[in-house]
C-alpha cells in the first residue's frame, strides 16, 4: 500500500546526494575563489588563534611551540565547519521555500545536506591542514585515529542543531539573527583560540559546551598524539546523540506544518 | 481495495486567516498582550478560521484520469497538496497506493545558476526519479523539451517559455503510478502546450492514474472522463467531465449580477443541436443557440449580439440580429422574446466562449451581457490549431 521503508530510504539517499551536490556546486560556481573559499575562513581563525597564543606566550614567558600552532589550526578548521553548517543549515528551509511548499519529500534533506556540503569544505580544508602539518614535521600516531569518531560526533551534533534551527527559523524569521550573534560570540566559549587547560580550574565549565571536548580531543589526538579525555568525550558523544535525536524528532513533529507556515 | 489508487475520506482542513506572528520579536509582545488582554477583551482574540477543505470524500481507481475544476480559491491546490502529502488534513484520512508524483509548479526546484543539464538531474531526483533513471531518460527529456542547444546554459538565461518547457519535460518522463498535475499546461507556447496534452494523454493511456487541474477545460474534457467540482472547499459534483463542466459553466453564469436598473435582460442562453443541449462539438457541426430576453421596462430598437471568444478571450466571431436583417424589436415591460441562431461551427479544436449582449443599436446603449454564456468544446478529426478550421488537405506534387 505505502512505499516500503527501504525504498523510502533509497529515495532519501538519492535526494540527499542531489541536494548536497547542488549546494556544493552552487557555492563553488558563485565564488571566483573556488576551493580557496574553503580555506579562507579557517585561515582567518588560525590568524586570530596565533595572535592569542603569542599574547599568552608573552604573558607566561614560555616560547610559542609548533604544537601550539598546529593545535590552533586543527581546532580552527573543525570550528569553521561547525559555524558554516549552522549558518547555512538555519537558512536551509527558508532558502528552499518553493520546494518546501510545492513538492512532497522528506524536508530534513535540507539541513542535513547543508551540514554535508559544509563537510565537503571541511574535507578540502583538512587536506590543506594535513599538508601544513606534514610540512611542520608532523608524524601521525595511532591516537590520530580518534579523529574519526570525534569528527563523526561533531557532524551528529551539528546536524541535530541544524535540524532544530532550520525549523525554528521557518516559524520565526528572526532566529537567523539570533544565531548569527550567538555564532559570533560562541568562539569565546569554545576552546578554539586557546586550550581548555589554559583556564585552569574553570576548565570543566568550558567543557560543558559539547563542542569543546571534541575540539580538545582533536587537538590531543592529532597534534599531541595522546588519547582524548575519555570522560568528556563520552559526555560529548551523549550530547551529540541527544542533539541529533531531539533535533530529528522535533523536526518531524513540525514538518507537516511547514508548507502552510512558510 | 487493490484497484483503488487514491482515496480521501471525510477530509477537513482548517486555515487561519489574518496576521501570523512569524518572528520572535512579534511573538513575545503578542504573547504578553495576549496574557494581559485575556481578561479584558476576549472577543478580539478570536482568530478567523475557515475551512479550506470541508468534508471531502472520493475514491479514484487505478488508471482513471480525473480532472479537478473550480474557481480560484475553491481549494484545488490545497487538495492537491494534501494528495501528495505536502499538507496534512485537520481531520480525515488520505490513502495513496503506488508511486505518486506531483507537478504543482513547473520548474519548482530549478536553480538559476545551474545549467539545463544539471537541473534535469536535480529536478528529476526531487520529483522522485532515481539518478539511474534520469541518466537513462536524459536524451529523451532533452529531445522532448527541444532545448538541446541550450542544455549547457544556466537556466537563468532561459526565457520563461524555455524554463517551463524544460520543467514539463522532466515531469513528463516520471512514469509514476499516479501523476498529479496542477495548471502546468498554461505555460509555453501553443505548439508546446499541444505537445504537453499529447504527452499526458499518452501517460494516461499507459495505465497511470492522472489527476489534472487546469483552467483549460478543453484539455480537461479531452483527457479526463471524470471530474470533481470544488467550490469554497466543498466537493459540489463528482461525475462525467462534460456534466461537471456544464455545472461549472452554470455557476459562472449565476455569478452574473442582476442589476435592478436594467431595462432588458438575457434570461437564458441555450446551446445544442436537433437532438438537445450539448456543448461538445466536432469542427463543422451545426449548432443552435437560443437566447431568451426578458424586458423589465419598455425598450425600443433592441438588438442581440452573439459573439465568440477563444480561450485567451480574443474575439473570433461577432454577429447581431439587426445586422442579420431582423426588424427592430420593441418590448413592453414584462414581455419576453426569443431569438434562435443557427451556426456552422467551422472552428479549430479548442474551447470557445459563446457570449451574448443586448443593446439599443441606434444609440449604442448596452442593456445586458453574459460573457461567457456557454463554453463550447470543439474537437477536430485533423490536427488543426488556431481559431478557425479551413479543412486543410495536402498531397505531393513531385520534386
Amino acid at each position: 500500500m505505502f512505499p516500503s521503508p527501504l525504498s523510502k530510504l533509497w529515495r532519501f539517499r538519492e535526494l540527499l546526494y542531489m541536494i548536497t551536490w547542488r549546494d556544493i556546486r552552487i557555492r563553488y560556481k558563485q565564488s571566483a575563489m573556488g576551493f580557496l573559499w574553503a580555506i579562507l575562513m579557517p585561515s582567518l581563525i588560525v590568524g586570530a588563534g596565533v595572535l592569542v597564543r603569542l599574547g599568552a606566550a608573552k604573558y607566561t614567558g614560555a616560547a610559542l611551540s609548533v604544537d601550539d600552532i598546529a593545535s590552533v589550526i586543527v581546532r580552527a578548521v573543525a570550528w569553521s565547519f561547525f559555524i558554516a553548517s549552522i549558518r547555512f543549515g538555519t537558512h536551509s528551509l527558508i532558502g528552499n521555500s518553493s520546494l518546501v511548499t510545492k513538492i512532497a519529500f522528506p524536508k530534513e534533506v535540507f539541513p542535513i545536506a547543508a551540514t554535508l556540503s559544509s563537510l565537503f569544505d571541511f574535507a578540502i580544508a583538512s587536506i590543506a591542514v594535513l599538508l601544513v602539518l606534514v610540512c611542520i614535521g608532523w608524524t601521525p600516531t595511532f591516537a590520530a585515529l580518534w579523529a574519526v569518531p570525534l569528527i563523526l560526533m561533531l557532524v551528529m551534533f551539528t546536524a541535530g542543531l541544524a535540524l532544530l534551527l532550520s525549523a525554528a527559523n521557518l516559524f520565526f524569521r528572526d532566529v537567523k539573527y539570533i544565531v548569527e550573534i550567538l555564532l559570533t560570540y560562541a568562539i569565546f566559549f569554545t576552546p578554539v583560540l586557546y586550550d581548555a587547560a589554559m583556564l585552569g580550574k574553570w576548565r570543566p565549565l568550558i567543557m560543558l559546551n559539547p563542542v569543546a571536548p571534541i575540539l580538545e580531543g582533536l587537538a590531543d589526538s592529532l597534534v599531541h598524539g595522546r588519547t582524548p579525555d575519555l570522560q568528556w568525550t563520552a559526555y560529548s558523544f551523549g550530547m551529540s546523540g541527544a542533539a541529533l535525536s531531539v533535533g530529528y524528532w522535533l523536526f518531524k513533529q513540525l514538518e507537516p506544518k511547514f508548507a502552510e507556515s512558510i | 481495495m487493490t484497484d483503488v489508487a487514491l482515496r480521501m475520506d471525510r477530509v477537513f482542513k482548517k486555515f487561519t486567516k489574518g496576521e501570523r506572528h512569524d518572528s520572535l520579536r512579534d511573538l513575545i509582545p503578542a504573547l504578553a498582550k495576549h496574557v494581559l488582554r485575556r481578561v479584558a477583551r476576549p472577543a478580539e482574540l478570536k482568530k478567523e478560521e475557515f475551512w479550506a477543505l470541508q468534508d471531502i470524500s472520493f475514491e479514484i481507481k487505478k488508471g482513471e484520469a480525473v480532472g479537478i475544476i473550480g474557481h480560484n480559491g475553491a481549494g484545488k491546490s490545497t487538495m492537491l497538496k494534501h494528495l501528495c502529502g505536502i499538507m496534512r488534513p485537520t481531520s480525515g484520512t488520505i490513502a495513496v497506493s503506488g508511486r505518486l508524483s506531483a507537478l504543482i509548479e513547473v520548474g519548482a526546484g530549478f536553480h538559476q545558476d545551474l545549467t539545463g543539464r544539471e537541473n534535469i538531474a536535480l529536478n528529476g531526483v526531487i520529483l522522485g526519479m532515481t539518478r539511474a533513471e534520469i541518466a537513462r531518460k536524459f536524451d529523451e527529456i532533452v529531445e522532448f523539451s527541444g532545448l538541446a542547444e541550450f542544455i549547457d546554459t544556466p537556466v537563468k538565461r532561459y526565457s520563461s517559455g524555455m524554463y517551463a518547457r524544460l520543467g514539463f519535460s522532466v515531469a513528463a518522463h516520471l512514469e509514476p503510478d499516479i501523476l498529479v498535475i496542477d495548471e502546468v499546461l498554461s505555460v509555453g507556447d501553443f505548439v508546446f502546450q499541444a505537445k504537453g496534452v499529447q504527452k499526458m494523454r499518452q501517460i494516461a493511456a499507459s495505465g497511470a492514474t492522472v489527476i489534472f487541474i487546469s483552467h483549460n477545460l478543453r484539455a480537461m474534457a479531452d483527457l479526463c472522463n471524470r471530474a470533481l467540482l470544488l467550490r469554497k472547499g466543498q466537493l459540489i459534483e463528482d461525475g462525467p467531465t462534460s456534466h461537471v463542466i456544464h455545472t461549472y459553466m452554470e455557476q459562472i453564469k449565476s455569478k452574473r449580477i442582476h442589476d435592478e436598473d436594467k431595462k432588458v435582460v438575457i434570461d437564458s442562453v441555450w446551446v445544442g443541436d436537433a437532438n438537445g443541449p450539448r456543448v461538445d462539438f466536432t469542427s463543422g457541426d451545426k449548432a443552435r443557440v437560443i437566447i431568451k430576453l426578458q424586458a423589465l421596462k419598455r425598450v425600443e430598437k433592441v438588438a442581440c449580439v452573439l459573439y465568440v471568444l477563444d480561450d485567451k478571450y480574443y474575439e473570433v466571431f461577432n454577429t447581431a440580429t439587426e445586422r442579420l436583417g431582423e426588424p427592430a424589436l420593441t418590448l413592453e415591460s414584462g414581455e419576453s422574446y426569443t431569438y434562435e441562431f443557427e451556426l456552422d461551427l467551422h472552428l479549430a479544436a479548442g474551447s470557445f466562449h459563446l457570449c451574448a449582449m443586448l443593446f439599443r443599436y441606434d444609440i449604442s446603449e448596452q442593456y445586458d451581457a453574459i460573457q461567457p454564456a456557454v463554453t463550447l468544446l470543439v474537437s477536430s478529426p485533423t490536427d488543426v490549431r488556431g481559431a478557425v478550421n479551413l479543412y486543410p488537405r495536402v498531397r505531393h506534387t513531385g520534386a
